[in-house]
């Protein structure tokens, strides 16, 4: 019993790992490529996740949703680098703070006013409605199930696209040398938009798959983003595959705290006390792992090479 | 130049409008107005805090909250005891908890520097990008434990009945109160001019130009940014104090990386690394939410575009706008 539990926690832990994947790769991509911090990347994710609610409300097609989820987040992505982030690039990274905090207050409020301030319900299609069985032992979410192989699937698909393609080349080669590569004769703003609307995409979907689990509501970015910038910092900024490994550490981390912190303690302290102090340990583990990841290797565990 | 005023001339507008509008408020019987002035004499406190840091250090912190919460919490945990009658710690020796604020300041900005001693030597380590993270990081530790930690109220927050008292004084009308953060404000003020025209302060905005250069003269860089960062978080700390004994309520929102934001948005709403700045852009900030909150729920919106607008075509902040004075930042 309790190893089909720990399977469970493995396999939510993986779950939100791939979330979070998802919305990092955007974010080190961008920080890598364009040297920019993106705070407003989880109001992309919240954008995914309204249009997906929006649209599979009013054509009763999850599927539909999902696309729009991708589409709209793109099209918000390319509209705000090529009218705020452009401007951005050769400022210092208070600006980028600030300028891109300005953007949350902007979008957030946009979204309140558009959509009003009670949370939206996206329901997932009925196939992936109840469990499945796997390896004969363990009931599983068929829609967490979903989420894990999607996700894996669109980070292979990221690494393929990055490592094997022309445009992915070009997209490497303006992430080490920008003038360079620019005197190569590449439109290089045209592939910054480019990185940037994928990143949103990213997002975009990350939020519409998640946001199935959960509720779609106005500040559902935030905390996301603040766990896609701790795995950022432990992967190495601007590495993608820094970004997968620190992604499935923090979503293990996270769950598995969370599971069996409280339990260990209880071995060693008086229960009560021993699930106060595990449950409030658990929730800043993944902080105390950034820290001491920084401590030994201040570069991240992936460093990027630029 | 022109018809520009002076940034000096400017700065002590900007003070007597603070003194004067309240006790105008509070002769004609307009408490809500006073209250406001409160409230903007505290978020400057907390930016001119950040300011040491930020402006003058040139230290991205984005978990001055931690600072902030702090204040407020060691506030509300002595005043709780207090009013409890409940010692804080009782073994050989009883410490009860008191609701003095001559001794709640002294005591929240210790814990505070201890705190940002802590958090300043690690942080410090790295630079840029993961300076800004770990700060934030490190403010994100704070929140979630206040929220997941019971004792105190946890998500919920924990009310302070009464406000903390002053000898002499009767913190419970409003001018009294404002009175007493205005007063503090204006020391810091005086303090933070004149730490900044010294041998430390020169060394700090020297460091913020060019680090190597500093090292190589023989000043410790380390020491000397620990040592501002300490001062800025128990200035933000002492505003954190004020700002729960104004509200008589302290939350976890204390710690949250929006307050954090919030405070750097003051800094540089008013001018990035100018000693007014922060009081320009806490009047900015608290003008925008009490006149564009009366028209619209969605003022943050507009809040956001006059952020945008401000960091994108206006690097002085309100005051560089005002007074067309130069500052190299």
């Amino acid at each position: 019993m309790a190893t089909i539990l720990f399977l469970e926690q493995c396999l939510n832990g993986l779950q939100l790992g791939i979330m979070l994947f998802l919305m990092a790769a955007g974010l080190t991509l961008i920080f890598g490529v364009m040297g920019l911090i993106n705070l407003a990347h989880g109001s992309l994710y919240m954008i995914g996740a309204f249009a997906c609610a929006a649209v599979a409300s009013w054509t009763g097609s999850f599927i539909l949703g999902l696309v729009a989820s991708v589409v709209c987040a793109a099209v918000a992505g390319a509209l705000i680098e090529v009218g705020v982030m452009r401007r951005l690039y050769q400022r210092d990274h208070l600006d980028q703070v600030l300028a891109t905090f300005a953007l949350i207050l902007i979008s957030s409020e946009a979204m309140r006013w558009l959509f009003g301030s009670y949370p939206l319900y996206l329901d997932v299609p009925e196939v992936f409605y109840g469990a499945t069985n796997l390896f004969g032992v363990l009931q599983y979410s068929r829609y967490r199930l979903f989420i894990i192989v999607v996700g894996l699937l669109t980070a292979i698909g990221i690494y393929l696209l990055i490592n094997k393609t022309r445009i992915g080349m070009r997209i490497r080669a303006g992430a080490s040398d920008r003038q360079m590569t620019a005197a190569l004769g590449i439109n290089i703003s045209l592939i910054f938009t480019l990185v940037f609307a994928l990143g949103a995409a990213l997002a975009g979907f990350a939020g519409a798959l998640v946001g199935s689990i959960q509720s779609v509501d106005i500040g559902m970015g935030e905390p996301v983003l603040i766990l896609a910038f701790v795995v950022v910092v432990i992967g190495g900024i601007g590495s993608i595959r820094g970004a997968l490994v620190g992604a499935i550490i923090v979503g293990m981390v996270d769950t598995l705290g969370r599971g069996y912190l409280p339990q260990l303690l209880q071995l060693v302290l008086d229960p009560v006390f021993a699930n106060t102090l595990g449950a409030a340990l658990a929730s800043i583990a993944i902080y105390v792992l950034m820290i001491i990841v920084l401590i030994f290797k201040p570069q991240g565990l992936f460093p990027a090479h630029g | 130049m022109g018809n520009y005023m002076s940034e000096k001339y400017l700065n002590r507008i900007m003070i007597a409008l603070l003194i004067v509008l309240p006790w105008l408020a509070h002769w004609l019987d307009e408490p809500y107005y006073v209250s406001l002035a409160t409230r903007v004499a505290i978020l400057a406190l907390a930016g001119v805090g950040l300011n040491l840091a930020l402006g003058l250090g040139g230290m991205i912190s984005f978990g001055h909250a931690a600072f902030f919460g702090i204040g407020g919490y060691v506030t509300g945990i002595l005043a709780s005891h207090a009013l409890n009658y409940e010692p804080i710690f009782s073994g050989f020796i009883s410490i009860p908890g008191t609701t003095q604020m001559l001794i709640i300041w002294p005591l929240a900005m210790l814990i505070a520097a201890i705190v940002a001693v802590f958090i300043g030597l690690l942080s410090l380590r790295t630079s840029g990008v993961y300076f800004i993270m770990i700060t934030l990081a490190f403010a994100q530790m704070i929140y979630y434990f206040s929220i997941s930690w019971p004792a105190y109220g946890g998500e919920d927050g924990l009310p302070i009945y009464m406000r903390n008292g002053f000898p002499g004084l009767n913190t419970l009308q409003p001018i009294q109160f404002f009175m007493i953060c205005c007063t503090l404000l204006l020391i810091v003020l005086w303090g933070v001019s004149r730490l900044q025209n010294s041998r430390f302060g020169n060394a700090l905005q020297a460091l913020r130009q060019n680090e190597t250069r500093v090292a190589s003269i023989g000043i410790n860089p380390l020491g000397i940014k620990l040592t501002a960062f300490v001062i800025s978080a128990t200035i933000t700390a002492l505003a954190g104090s004020l700002f729960a004994d104004l509200n008589r309520f302290v939350s976890p929102t204390m710690f949250s990386w929006h307050t954090s934001g919030q405070i750097m948005i003051f800094v540089i709403l008013g001018g990035l690394g100018r000693l007014y700045g922060p009081l320009a852009g806490a009047s900015l900030f608290i003008l925008c939410e009490a006149v564009l909150g009366g028209w619209t729920e969605y003022w943050q919106f507009f809040l956001g575009l006059l952020l945008l607008g401000v960091v994108l075509f206006a690097r002085g902040g309100l005051i560089g706008l005002l007074t067309r004075e130069q500052k190299n930042v």
